[in-house]
């Protein structure tokens, strides 16, 4: 991966750390809503809002379009449920592996690897 | 968990799982050497994996299926490509039609790289897989071999609901 798509994954990751954004991606994922009237629904400054879009945006979650004197932002739904999910499962599955390897590596050493092979006995 | 960085790229459909296991590059290398401990690493325990060819060289193959819950039985195949024990090789990781392993045109490919380094001891190990596109990520998944949802995709669907 080179830098630029891991800073793509970061700003992702990084736009959901923070609740208020959520809620700002959970209203703009409902329905196209101006920047200033989703401000109005927060108890902080238009432009701590307006920058917690502007995060958003960066990050590919939300999309911007001027109509007049409003900034209108919508949500990337597609960004958020399919990519997101898709990649989320792969990395449960991923997780699994590895927590596997994990329990088989910490098993006693397997005999059958060193030991000459025996062959069976009357007594076995 | 061994599993230290998880990174997703949105862009080019990869995932990168980097781990760390308390055992040497050696060790780790034999899991994937040895079909039956490898079996026991690859399908999730509700779909085990049984690897029926292993060919762990520079253009081998590995054939393998998963077994489902009701006995449903999903086929795969590995093509290695490059190998450099007990570093590195890479393979493209695709699903079969039936039992004869017969590649299955309509579903994806992915490319993977999985390297081993030594590291405090034990080893670090890095996993990069690729898809071509969203939609060959999405077929991957319907196939329905992945194990169940994660809090973290609760909290996706949290958030779009």
């Amino acid at each position: 991966m080179n830098e630029t798509e891991e800073d793509r994954a970061d700003a992702w990751f990084h736009a959901l750390s923070d609740r208020t954004r959520r809620d700002i991606l959970r209203r703009v994922l409902a329905g196209e809503h101006s920047v200033s009237a989703l401000a109005a629904s927060y108890d902080m400054s238009f432009a701590a809002v307006q920058k917690h879009v502007a995060v958003l945006e960066r990050a590919g979650l939300l999309t911007k379009r001027r109509q007049g004197r409003e900034a209108l932002a919508s949500g990337d739904v597609a960004a958020v449920r399919s990519v997101g999910e898709m990649l989320t499962e792969l990395e449960s599955l991923w997780r699994g592996r590895i927590s596997r390897i994990d329990e088989l590596i910490a098993e006693p050493e397997l005999d059958h690897s060193s030991a000459p092979p025996r062959r069976p006995t009357q007594e076995d | 968990m061994p599993v230290t960085d998880v990174s997703h790229d949105l862009g080019a459909r990869t995932i990168t799982i980097v781990a760390e296991f308390a055992a040497p590059p050696k060790r780790i290398w034999e899991v994937y050497a040895d079909p039956r401990q490898l079996e026991r690493v690859w399908g999730p325990p509700t779909y085990p994996a049984t690897f029926v060819d292993h060919d762990l060289t520079p253009g081998g193959r590995m054939n393998y299926y998963m077994t489902g819950p009701e006995g449903d039985r999903y086929y795969g195949y590995w093509e290695v490509q490059e190998v450099d024990e007990p570093h590195s090789f890479t393979l493209i990781d695709g699903f079969a039609l039936d039992e004869k392993f017969t590649k299955n045109p309509d579903l994806p490919e992915s490319a993977n790289v999985f390297s081993f380094v030594e590291h405090d001891g034990g080893t670090r190990a890095t996993y990069v897989g690729t898809y071509a596109s969203a939609e060959a990520l999405q077929k991957v998944l319907d196939m329905g071999v992945v194990e169940g949802s994660t809090t973290a995709i609760n909290q996706i669907d949290d958030l779009v609901a």
